[in-house]
């Protein structure tokens, strides 16, 4: 799409929303270097959103949109729970269809968009809870993998189904008590990211969103890897603090507990020798441009 | 327009792109012999499908893997087989939303499992395609053809057309394309045969050139956005209307459902151009009519003429669209009437309730005769049903 295709025709300037002027004008849209350091600076990074104060994942959100590398060319696709409430605050297409269909929803869109737009970069992000992703959608998360479809999936992991009210999920640590798990979990947090990794992902990284560049860094290589390689999976710690019994201030300090090196959520990263190949061959592609620049 | 300046150009394929009513109605045809599976992929390699997803159960997994010889041909742009069809009918979904012009299949119990996905299919205005072949729903275990699925789907604000013959399979896949995608339309449609009975048998049919095609999908005569950044981002709208409660919310969601609804009625005037009317009348001036869909009819058909042989004058009138449902057309038809008999392959009689809610005096209606979990209908049962009201052996009216 490209900031061309937002400009305002002059005559319907002053009487289009401000928000569309703000837009228009100052959007991040086409900037190489965007990333997480417009947050707060760029209103279409979410301004307001609807969830609670203090939710980790309303600046996951900002984060994930902040650090697309193609924001004009990406349509993210949701699922039910807190994401479908902050969705309808963003400025990039998104769908919202039914509770864990969200990889199958992205399987076709890719594929209409990579027939309609031959030769242009289209992007697809999938970003979904845990339950819509490991528990009533894992069929069409994994078999999305399988047939290894070029868009990211990415998870907002907060261990519990929180927007229903924190009952029991796969991605759950075995033995905490919540609703429906009266007794405790009885099982194991299902190993989603090893998982992916054996299902023909390119790109796998567990992280928490308590540092920026880290988060950034992994947003960029998922996009970039998807859209050349295969699928790519990020797991991302964003707590219900209000579902585990925490303040408003103490998302942050959750997450910083959780990423210890012997934490559910100590930053690991996979990334297959095709992937690995296709980064070096982009590294490779900027040094000459930096050289010849220089030169001139 | 966009679409006429496509017309008379040359596909991938090197089909001519024509204008629809030329292909349905001007264009030469040839006759074949063919199974009603053969129907679906020749009526597919004329459709400028973009995207096809398949799954396979019984009794459409013949037409969906003869779409994927159309994929490797080159006449389909995407084809590939999803996990189930729940996951198939996103699938679709997410191409539909992407802009493309989709074409699936389903049967009985895959028609259950992917079902949620139909009225997010109307609510979210996505035009695609769908050849419902019914069959039994478990359990007792049964592959054979049963209508009962077609009750189920009435009400999700899909259009709904039932073919009787191979034949009408092929036209209303062709020009259920061009109603479905009218902007002031724009909703999932549902071309139903009768499984085996139309997808396994031969029939003849009359098909034009292969060297022709409709014109393809324009997405944005849509009435919601094309989900391909091709257009701006929707970022004006600052307060969901999901999930909030206001009264705004609430009266959105209302009204959008109400829309859905005007928008199958508003199909009317450009499915009577083009599949000639919502319903066919024969001999419906007569005291006993059948009123039915499908291949019901045609065994009704062959019943009426059993009884002109023994001197008894029944009439028929054949329902096309389910959705919309022609309830002034049922009404004008059956005015006259005294009996209306509705023979339908299902236990239930969702046909018969349809009928009985749109018509006055509906004490006329006899529900039945009805044959469930695939058996067949023959005639005779027609036949012997008609008899035994007429000669006051059976119950009229019900309670």
């Amino acid at each position: 799409m490209g900031k061309e295709k937002i400009k305002i025709c002059d005559e319907f300037y002053d009487i289009m929303p401000p928000e569309y002027r703000e837009l228009v004008d100052s959007a991040t849209y086409g900037k190489e270097g965007r990333g997480w350091k417009d947050v707060g600076v760029a209103k279409e990074l979410i301004e307001e959103h609807s969830l609670c104060a203090g939710c980790p994942e309303s600046i996951a959100f900002r984060y994930v949109l902040a650090c697309l590398p193609n924001p004009e060319d990406t349509v993210m696709v949701g699922s039910t729970g807190c994401t479908s409430l902050v969705f309808p605050h963003v400025a990039v297409h998104n769908i919202h269809s039914l509770f864990g269909n969200q990889n199958a929803v992205a399987s076709g869109l890719k594929r209409a968009l990579a027939h309609r737009f031959p030769g242009k970069i289209k992007d697809v992000v999938v970003l979904a809870g845990d339950g819509a992703t490991v528990d009533i959608g894992l069929d069409m998360t994994l078999q999305s993998w399988f047939r290894q479809e070029k868009f990211v999936t990415i998870c907002f992991d907060n261990e519990l189904y929180a927007n229903t009210g924190g009952q029991e999920s796969g991605l759950m640590q075995k033995g905490f008590v919540s609703k429906m798990a009266p007794a405790g979990k009885k099982f194991d947090k299902v190993k989603l990211p090893e998982i992916a990794q054996e299902s023909g992902c390119h790109y796998v990284a567990t992280l928490t969103v308590s540092k920026p560049n880290r988060v950034e860094k992994a947003i960029r290589q998922a996009v970039l890897i998807a859209r050349e390689v295969g699928p790519t999976y990020i797991q991302l710690y964003t707590p219900c603090i209000l579902e585990i019994g925490k303040q408003a201030m103490e998302g942050l300090q959750e997450m910083r507990d959780s990423e210890g090196p012997n934490e559910r959520f100590a930053f690991k990263e996979y990334i297959s020798e095709e992937a690995k190949a296709y980064l070096a061959s982009l590294e490779k592609e900027k040094k000459p441009a930096a050289i010849s620049s220089t030169q001139a | 327009m966009e679409a006429n300046t496509i017309i008379g150009t040359v596909n991938k394929k090197g089909q001519k792109i024509v204008e629809p009513e030329y292909l349905f109605f001007e264009a030469p045809r040839q006759q074949y012999f063919m199974t009603g599976s053969e129907v679906v992929r020749e009526a597919i390699r004329r459709a400028s499908v973009d995207i096809s997803v398949a799954y396979p159960i019984t009794p459409q997994s013949e037409a969906a893997a003869m779409v994927g010889d159309l994929y490797v041909e080159g006449y389909v742009g995407d084809y590939f087989r999803g996990e189930s069809e729940f996951a198939v009918m996103s699938q679709c979904a997410g191409a539909s939303f992407g802009g493309a012009r989709v074409f699936t299949t389903t049967s009985g119990p895959g028609t259950l499992r992917a079902y949620e996905n139909f009225p997010m299919w109307a609510g979210s205005r996505l035009p695609i395609l769908i050849n419902v072949m019914v069959r039994g729903i478990n359990s007792p275990l049964n592959i054979q053809p049963d209508t009962l699925e077609l009750g189920m789907i009435l009400d999700t604000g899909m259009l709904i057309w039932h073919a009787e013959t191979a034949q009408e399979l092929l036209d209303y896949l062709l020009k259920g394309y061009i109603v479905a995608e009218e902007p002031d339309v724009h909703l999932p449609i549902a071309v139903v045969i009768d499984g085996f009975f139309v997808s396994h048998t031969k029939d003849m049919v009359m098909i034009p050139s292969a060297d022709l095609a409709l014109p393809p999908y324009n997405p944005y005569r849509s009435p919601v956005p094309c989900m391909d950044m091709e257009v701006p981002p929707v970022r004006m709208m600052r307060d969901p209307f999901v999930m909030k409660s206001n009264y705004i919310s609430y009266a959105t969601h209302a009204s959008w459902q109400q829309e859905i609804r005007a928008a199958i009625e508003r199909s009317r005037k450009h499915t009577i151009r083009l599949i000639g009317g919502l319903i066919e009348e024969e001999n419906s001036d007569a005291d006993i009519l059948i009123v039915s869909s499908g291949t019901a009819v045609a065994q009704g058909r062959e019943a009426i003429r059993l009884l002109a042989e023994e001197g008894i004058r029944v009439g028929i009138v054949k329902v096309k669209t389910l959705r919309p449902f022609p309830h002034e057309e049922i009404r004008q038809a059956t005015k006259n009437a005294k009996l209306i008999f509705v023979p339908e392959f299902n236990v239930v009689g969702w046909m018969a309730r349809e009928i009985k809610a749109v018509i006055p005096d509906n004490h006329r209606v006899i529900e039945g005769p009805h044959v469930a979990g695939g058996m067949t209908m023959p005639p005779e049962v027609i036949v012997e049903e008609i008899k035994k009201v007429l000669a006051g052996k059976k119950e009229v009216v019900r309670g």
